[in-house]
Parts: C-alpha cells; structure tokens; sequence
C-alpha cells in the first residue's frame, strides 16, 4: 500500500485511468488468463479482439469485478483504477460498479418502463434528490445515448418493447446515467443487424472522451473503425497491445497477423 | 481442416432415395395412422376425465343444494313475561344476555305449539327451535308481552320430507307423522327456504340446527396462520439458497432434505405437531394456531421448490445489468429478481395453500376433530376445519347430514375456487416478459 502514490494528485495528469498488471484468472482448476498486463488510456477506445475463448470477455469482466459472481472465479494480479487497486479489501464493489459501467453482449433492459430502466442506477446511488432533476438525468442519458428523439413520447412503455439496437442504446443510456468513470461493452453489436451497429459505432465515436471506452468485439472491421487501442488475446494470453493503426497494419506478430488477415479464428 | 476435406469418407455409394416407393408410402400410411391413434387416445382421456369430474360435481351438487336450505314451521307465540320470568326493564343494559340466558323459551314454545297447531305439532318442531325465539327477543325487546307469528326450524325428519328426501312408504316415518305432517301441509304452516343459520352457525347435534361457518372460519384462521408463517419463512429460505448460499455440500443435504419434506405423508407432520406444539410447547390444543403452525411445516418445503424454481427461472442477464450499474446484491433481489419471480412463486403459494385447506390427517392428531358448536373467536379457541368437518358430517346417523355433507363439500369447493382464481388473477397481474 505504501509504495503506491497518492490516487488524488496522479488521477489528472495520468494518462491512463486503469492499469492492469499480471492479471491471471482462474475458474476452479482451469486458467482462463494468464499474466495479462494492459493499460487502459483516459480518453481512449480500447478494442479486445481475438477468437472465441481467448479470455477477452473474462479480462473485460475483470474490470469491474462481475467475475465475482461467478462461483468458483478467482482473480490474481494487480488491477488499478486511477492508483486505487480494485481488489483491495476495503474497495467497495457497488461504487467499483458505479463507477466502471457495463454493456452486455445481448441487450438487457430491466422488464420495466424506459424511464425507469434510465432512473434505476440513479435512484438507488441518491443522484437526483427531486423528480426534476430525475427528468434531466434520464433526458441527458437518452441524449448521449442518441436515443432521445425516438423514445421521448413513450418514455412509460416498457423497455422490452424496443428494437434490439433500441434496447442496446438504452443499455448504454442505462450505464451512462450513473455517470461512470470508464465504460465496459462486451460485443455490443453481436446481436445487432448492421444499420443498428451503425448506430452504436457512431455513439461510442461520441462518447470517446467523456469516458473511458473499453470495447471486446470479435468484427475486426469495428475494432478497426472505433478504437484508437487495441489488444489481441489468444488462448488466455496477450499477444500483442497498441496503437489500433499499428495493429492491423503493421502488427509485431504473426499470430497477430494471422488472425487479422482471417488465417484462422 | 483442408487436409481432412480432400478425402471422402469410404463405404458403399450412395443410391437416390425413392420417395414414391411402396415401402415408403406405407411408412407414411403407418405415420398418419399412429398420428390419429394418438390423437384419439388423447381425446379419450380428456373425455373420461371430465366425464369423472362432471360425475363427482353432479352427484354433490344433487345431494348437497337443498343442505343450504331448511324447513320452517310456523308458530304464533306468546311473549308471556310471567313465563319468561323476565321483567322489561332486564332486555336493557349490560345483564341483557344473563336475563336472556335464564329466560324460560321452552316452555313458551311449547304453549305456543299447543295454542297454534292442535295435536298436529308434536314432533314436529325442533329441540333447538326455542333459541329462535331467544334471538328474537334480542333484537326486538318491545315484542315482551305481545303475541307475534314465528318461523321455528323443524325437525330433521319434517326437513326431509319437504326436501322430498324420505320415502313415505319407508318404515323411517310413521303414519302418525304423515298425517300431522300433511295436515300443516295443508293449512299452510310449513315452508322451505333458504338457511341463513347454515352458513352463520357451528356444528350442532341436529342437523336442522348445523352450519359450517364454525368450520369456514376455522378453516380460515388456520390458514391466516399457516400463510403468515410459511410465506415469508418459505420465500426467504427459497432466496437465500438461490442467491447468496454456497454450493457445497451442505448446501446439497439441504436441498435433498427439503425435497423430501415435501414428500413425507401429512400425518407425519401431525404427530410432529402434537409432540412439539402440544406436549413440549403446551399450546392450546384444537386451536387453529396449533393446525396453522402445523400445516405451514408442511406447506413451507413446496413453497421452498416453488421459490427457487421461480428465482431459478429469472434470467442471469438481469441481475448482471442490475449489478453493473451498481446495486447492491440485496438491491438485485428484492428491486428485479423477486418481482420476477413473484408470479411463481405466489402460484407455488397457493397451491401449497390449497392443499393445506383440504388437510385433515395432521389435524386429527392435534385435536381439530373435536365437536365445536362455538364459532371460534380467536386462533386460540377450540375450531374444527371444514375438511375434518365434512369427516365428521359423514360418519354422523342422522339422515339429515348427509345432505349437510355434501353441502359442506360444496362450501369447500367455492374455497378451493377462489382461492386458484385469486392465483390465476395474482399471476396474469404480477407477469411480467423479459
């Protein structure tokens, strides 16, 4: 703990909001990731790419800690969110969560109005005091989210009750209202046809800078397009982490290469 | 991959299959054949289950519909205060019911017979027909002294008659009774109506005399009892072993004990209840609250299932999304799992319920079959409950409680009834899609 500096005065000035060092994770017996050391920049989209099982979603779930609902997870290693490690003891998981939101491969908006699906995160962490300020809380989440225009007169109907890109965009406006620090997207197009990918690239395209943008995609074309980072796993490892140019145009690896070229995966 | 694509795999080539070939025409024939046959079969069942059914309600609704009526006799009565040995200023003020209580209404009754219906009235009013006119007095003290025309229930034998339920060659009733009973017939004295007094008075020894509604609240209170203690108990144990227990192997004997609780004979459980509630706990006993604790022990291990089958069902991907946006475990479960869940787990619940309504095995041992003729007040007052009641209807001699009997099932049934509706209604309302 000592020979950490002081979060406070190095948060500003550092240029990435998290570290990870040497993370390893394990599901009982079996590794899923080993000794994977990347970090994340401030104003950046960092893409994770690599086949299926690569442990890319493992080490995104690791970010903020959903790994501990898995029974049987464990985590080794070192993850830091502005200096703070994530896996001290005294950290508490709910503001951890709080503050590194999180959108899942297949949307999945509360079976409740649209209104409240936004107003959730919100409520229960006390961040609008009146009903006022819950209203400009949900239309600014709805606005960044670029969903606004399309729900604002039916903001009472039930969330299931959008599209998929909808819900998915609502997802997002869900992890945005809470006003997080970075925001994890595991394959948040998978289950979207290609206008609605569309749309959501062009969110994360605005939303980079606000926040810390960490996005797992198996579409090298999409990684490509949003990321100025981006991280290639294979079979639990990193194989190779940088500039998302350098990546796929000159990468360092031939495995790397391979799996970019479409050789396999 | 390319490699093992190159070579095909060895054995015999493929001819084309003839689709129009006799064998595979008669293949198709034998297809649509067992495709009826089934079909048929299921119809059949269908039919023959419903044809049960149908049996079961008509023959209770034959033998019981008229238990929810009685026969009345009509008697011009004399409010003698001498008789009564009552003084008007008594029928006011705190000693009214112990003045009432004392009063003298048989032998009114009995003058008022003789006066209004000759020798015709012998025999022919009940043994119970004075607390009629007790209640009377009650509710009109200003009737002290005058005369006034009273229906009084009859006896059980004239109730019959009038149902049409005796044969009047039988050797049941005498030709004596006949007469007397035509000749009221006659002038017009007697007449069969609906039976308040059923559904708002307790047990009796004469079954013109009998209701259910001892039993119905009873019933009723024991369930209050068995709801309030099984619901929450049931829920939160289904909860925890869901979300927050470990998976080891305490937690496996766990699940296996309660899966065999909820199949462990009823009876059981009743003498569990008299050893614990009654010898070690020295709780009243036929008290609904002893029934109440005894039938949520049994309850309990099937709403337990129920919960966890309903928790179970409520998909992970909305306790992640409730998680990553920073609730709280506890948060997770009770703002978006248990309304999810909410409609099994209330199905589960009720017909737990149900089943716990029709018991009668555990409550035999505990006491609940006595013979109550009180309504009860309390949880902690001598009850019977209607299953243990409709037992008791139909081991009685009496002619007249077979129909009381079925009328009871009935009472029961409209229980039963609502109880799944309210279930049903609970369910489409709490349903949610995800």
């Amino acid at each position: 703990m000592n020979d950490m500096t002081n979060p406070a005065t190095t948060a500003a000035a550092a240029p990435y909001k998290m570290r990870a060092g040497e993370v390893s994770v394990f599901y009982g017996p079996k590794q899923a990731l080993n000794a994977v050391s990347i970090d994340i920049g401030r104003e950046d989209v960092t893409a994770f790419i690599g086949p299926s099982g690569c442990g890319k979603s493992t080490f995104l779930r690791c970010l903020n800690r959903m790994n501990d609902t898995i029974p049987g997870a464990r985590v080794e290693g070192r993850i830091e969110l502005d200096g703070e490690d994530i896996y001290a003891s005294g950290m508490d998981v709910v503001q951890l969560r709080a503050r590194v939101g999180m959108v899942f491969q297949k949307p999945n908006p509360f079976p409740k109005s649209i209104y409240e699906n936004i107003a959730y995160g919100p409520r229960i962490h006390g961040l609008a005091r009146t009903k006022a300020e819950m209203d400009v809380i949900v239309e600014r989440s709805l606005r960044r989210a670029g969903l606004w225009d399309e729900v604002k007169d039916r903001l009472a109907d039930s969330g299931t009750a959008l599209s998929g890109g909808q819900q998915q965009r609502l997802c997002i406006a869900r992890a945005i209202a809470v006003d997080p620090e970075v925001i994890l997207m595991d394959e948040p197009c998978s289950a979207l046809d290609p206008i609605a990918t569309a749309k959501i690239e062009e969110l994360i395209d605005e939303l980079r800078g606000r926040y810390a943008i960490v996005i797992v995609t198996h579409n090298m074309q999409q990684a490509a397009r949003v990321s100025q980072k981006t991280a290639f796993f294979h079979l639990g490892t990193l194989v190779e982490y940088g500039d998302t140019s350098d990546i796929f145009t000159n990468p360092r690896e031939t495995r790397t290469k391979d799996y970019i070229t479409g050789r396999y995966g | 991959m390319t490699s093992a694509a190159a070579t095909p795999p060895a054995g015999p080539t493929r001819r084309p299959t003839d689709w129009a070939s006799a064998e595979m025409r008669a293949r198709i024939r034998r297809r649509y054949r067992s495709e009826r046959l089934f079909r048929l079969v299921g119809l059949a069942a269908l039919v023959l289950a419903a044809s049960f059914l149908a049996f079961l309600l008509f023959t209770i609704g034959r033998n019981g519909l008229t238990g929810f009526e009685r026969t009345e006799v009509k008697v011009t009565v004399a409010f003698d205060p001498a008789v009564l040995n009552l003084r008007p200023e008594q029928l006011t003020g705190p000693g009214a019911e112990a003045a009432l209580g004392a009063a003298d209404f048989q032998t009114v009754l009995a003058n008022g017979v003789t006066n209004s219906l000759g020798p015709d009235g012998e025999g022919m009013i009940s043994e119970g027909a004075w607390l009629t006119l007790r209640d009377m007095l009650a509710k009109r003290p200003d009737l002290l002294g005058m005369q006034a025309d009273v229906w009084v229930p009859a006896t059980s034998v004239v109730d019959q008659l009038a149902k049409g339920r005796l044969d009047r060659a039988g050797r049941t009733v005498s030709a004596d009774l006949l007469l007397r009973y035509d000749s009221l017939e006659r002038r017009k004295l007697l007449r069969t109506g609906w039976n308040t007094a059923f559904l708002s008075v307790a047990d009796s020894t004469d079954p013109e005399l009998a209701g259910v509604w001892g039993a119905l609240k009873g019933s009723l209170l024991t369930l209050a009892v068995t709801l309030s203690i099984c619901f929450p108990v049931g829920v939160l144990a289904a909860i925890y072993l869901e979300e927050y227990a470990p998976r080891n192997r305490w937690t496996d004997i766990i699940e296996v004990s309660i899966n065999n609780l909820a199949a462990v004979p009823s009876i059981i459980f009743g003498l569990l209840g008299l050893a614990v509630f009654l010898n070690f706990m020295n709780l009243p006993r036929s008290a609904p609250i002893v029934g109440g604790l005894t039938l949520a022990l049994m309850t309990m291990p099937v709403i337990v299932i129920a919960g966890r089958v309903a928790i179970k069902a409520v998909p992970p991907s909305i306790r992640d999304g409730a998680l990553a946006v920073g609730a709280s475990p506890v948060q997770v479960v009770f703002h978006h799992v248990l309304p999810l869940a909410l409609p099994g787990i209330l199905t589960g619940t009720i017909i737990g319920m149900s089943r716990a309504l029709g018991e009668t095995a555990p409550l035999l041992l505990i006491g609940m079959r006595a013979f109550v003729a009180d309504v009860p007040a309390g949880v902690t007052q001598p009850a019977t409950v209607l299953p243990v009641q409709i037992y008791l209807w139909s081991d009685e001699v009496a002619r007249g409680f077979v129909e009381k009997t079925s009328a009871a099932i009935i009472v029961l049934l409209m229980v039963l009834l609502l109880m799944n509706g309210l279930a049903i209604y609970l369910r489409n309302k709490f349903e949610r899609r995800w």
